[in-house]
């Protein structure tokens, strides 16, 4: 019992560990030098790539709680602030390391280039998100907190949005990554209040035999 | 890869080459994929040898080459910057000829006024080829003004590095235009024809509000989702500070090549 509960808490900080991995072993790759080419664009591309991949997984623990009965609600918040994380590591490295922190650069190109203007925007909703993950403002905010998390939707749609018009043509990747970000909304929008009533029905048949 | 014998040719910079690790693994060809790896990774499979480049169209010889008559020309070392429409740039040591030496012995009528280029089609041994997502029309192509084919700093590349081209970069024959950006350096190129309407190129044709036919290097006109200013060169300050330069106009070259456009509105003529 106590052992359950140890692993279970445990389990929440392995993937964190696990999370930051693929980040600590492309950054020691490109700083010994073996990453090919422009690496610090591969190194920004990777960190944008993850964040998106982080965000997506998020927003599928509750369909694949409601669709497969399997409940990762716990890992839920690790996930997010992951993919915050990854964000911020992703737009750090366009800043510093790409950019060299040549703000009139950044600003204009934030302005300007519609692909970051909504990559910024994304960033920028994620922030109150990354900061309400406490269980302090889970309980602080009740049903608000609910509603102000809904954002994640606009989010994820931002994030695939700014990935698929970064890139020069349309390859399998970013085209996959906007259809699963499509189907995730597209459940929480049209398909989830049916999966519930027709689960509460089932359980509803099942309680009067 | 052979080795190949050249003697050192004008218009090379002074500049550090970058490495062959880098010119080798940092490709666009999209052919084998829209990876910048993808080329390296994924063009064992192709046969450059033999080869046939075809040269026709409004000349008065039309002509085949086989690989052994395009190595046959007097091959020089150019160490040329090579400057990427995506905003990086690299120094590579291409062993060439100059293309108007080619062209000189097709003998272009009166009435040409452009060169046309095509890439070879094999999707057999060019993965980038087949399948349902293909980036781009095949085959690729790309287009020169007869007055840029014929300028000497045009060559026609069958080498880097002292030896045969390696497939990623265009085997076994290439263009470089060091004053353009490096789409315009078309890849294992089998057919030239020269004639008088200004042909369409691929990146043109796919998207022509980002990429226009002449495409010179020009830190002036930005590419609409990325500016131009600026460039890092591959391979220079390492990861945590890289390489940031100013672009040049005409990529560094506007001396030997800026005359050429005297009159043009290089900002409409992108």
């Amino acid at each position: 019992m106590i052992a359950s509960r140890v692993w279970r808490s445990a389990s929440v900080w392995l993937v964190y560990v696990v999370g930051f991995v693929p980040a600590a072993w492309y950054f020691y790759l490109g700083a010994t030098g073996q990453i090919p080419g422009n690496a610090v664009k591969v190194f920004e591309h990777l960190l944008g790539v993850w964040a998106l991949r982080f965000l997506l997984v998020t927003l599928a623990v509750t369909p694949i709680r409601d669709l497969f009965g399997i409940n990762l609600i716990r890992y839920r918040r690790a996930l997010g602030l992951l993919a915050f994380w990854y964000v911020v590591m992703h737009f750090s490295t366009y800043m510093i390391l790409d950019q060299a922190l040549n703000f009139q650069v950044i600003v204009n190109d934030i302005a300007k280039r519609p692909f970051i203007t909504i990559g910024m925007a994304s960033f920028a909703l994620l922030i109150p998100l990354a900061i309400t993950s406490n269980s302090w403002s889970i309980r602080k905010l009740g049903s608000r907190w609910n509603s102000l998390h809904k954002l994640s939707y606009v989010i994820i749609l931002g994030g695939a949005l700014h990935y698929l018009m970064a890139v020069r043509v349309i390859t399998p990747e970013p085209a996959i990554y906007m259809a699963i970000a499509a189907v995730l909304v597209g459940y929480r929008l049209f398909f989830r209040s049916r999966v519930l009533a027709w689960r509460k029905q089932r359980r509803a048949v099942a309680m009067a035999r | 890869a052979e080795t190949l014998k050249s003697k050192p040719g004008p218009f090379s910079t002074d500049e550090t080459p970058t490495s062959f690790m880098d010119v080798t693994n940092y490709n666009n060809f999209y052919e084998f994929g829209s990876g910048k790896s993808d080329p390296a990774s994924n063009s064992g499979d192709f046969r450059p040898e033999p080869w046939t480049l075809e040269v026709g169209g409004l000349v008065a010889k039309p002509k085949t080459f086989d690989l052994d008559e395009l190595r046959g020309f007097d091959l020089e070392d150019r160490l040329y910057r090579m400057r990427c429409v995506e905003a990086w740039s690299m120094v590579i040591p291409w062993i060439g000829f100059p293309l108007s030496a080619l062209l000189d012995q097709v003998e272009p009528l009166g009435s040409a006024k452009y060169v046309a280029f095509e890439t070879v089609v094999r999707p057999e041994e060019m993965g980038g080829q087949r399948g349902l997502f293909q980036p781009l029309p095949w085959p690729y192509v790309e287009g020169l003004r007869l007055d840029e084919a014929r300028h000497p700093l045009a060559i026609l590349a069958v080498g880097l590095y002292g030896q045969t081209l390696p497939n990623q970069n265009g085997a076994p024959v290439r263009l470089v235009v060091p004053w353009k950006y490096g789409f315009k350096g078309i890849k294992s190129i089998v057919k030239m024809t020269l004639v008088e309407e200004q042909p369409v190129s691929s990146w043109e044709r796919l998207q022509p509000s980002e990429y226009g036919f002449y495409a010179n290097v020009n830190p002036a006109v930005d590419h609409p989702r990325w500016s131009q200013a600026t460039e890092i060169r591959i391979g220079e300050g390492g990861f945590l500070s890289p390489g940031r330069r100013e672009t040049l106009p005409f990529n560094g070259y506007a001396e030997q090549v800026a005359s050429i456009y005297d009159g043009m509105d290089l900002a409409a003529n992108y």
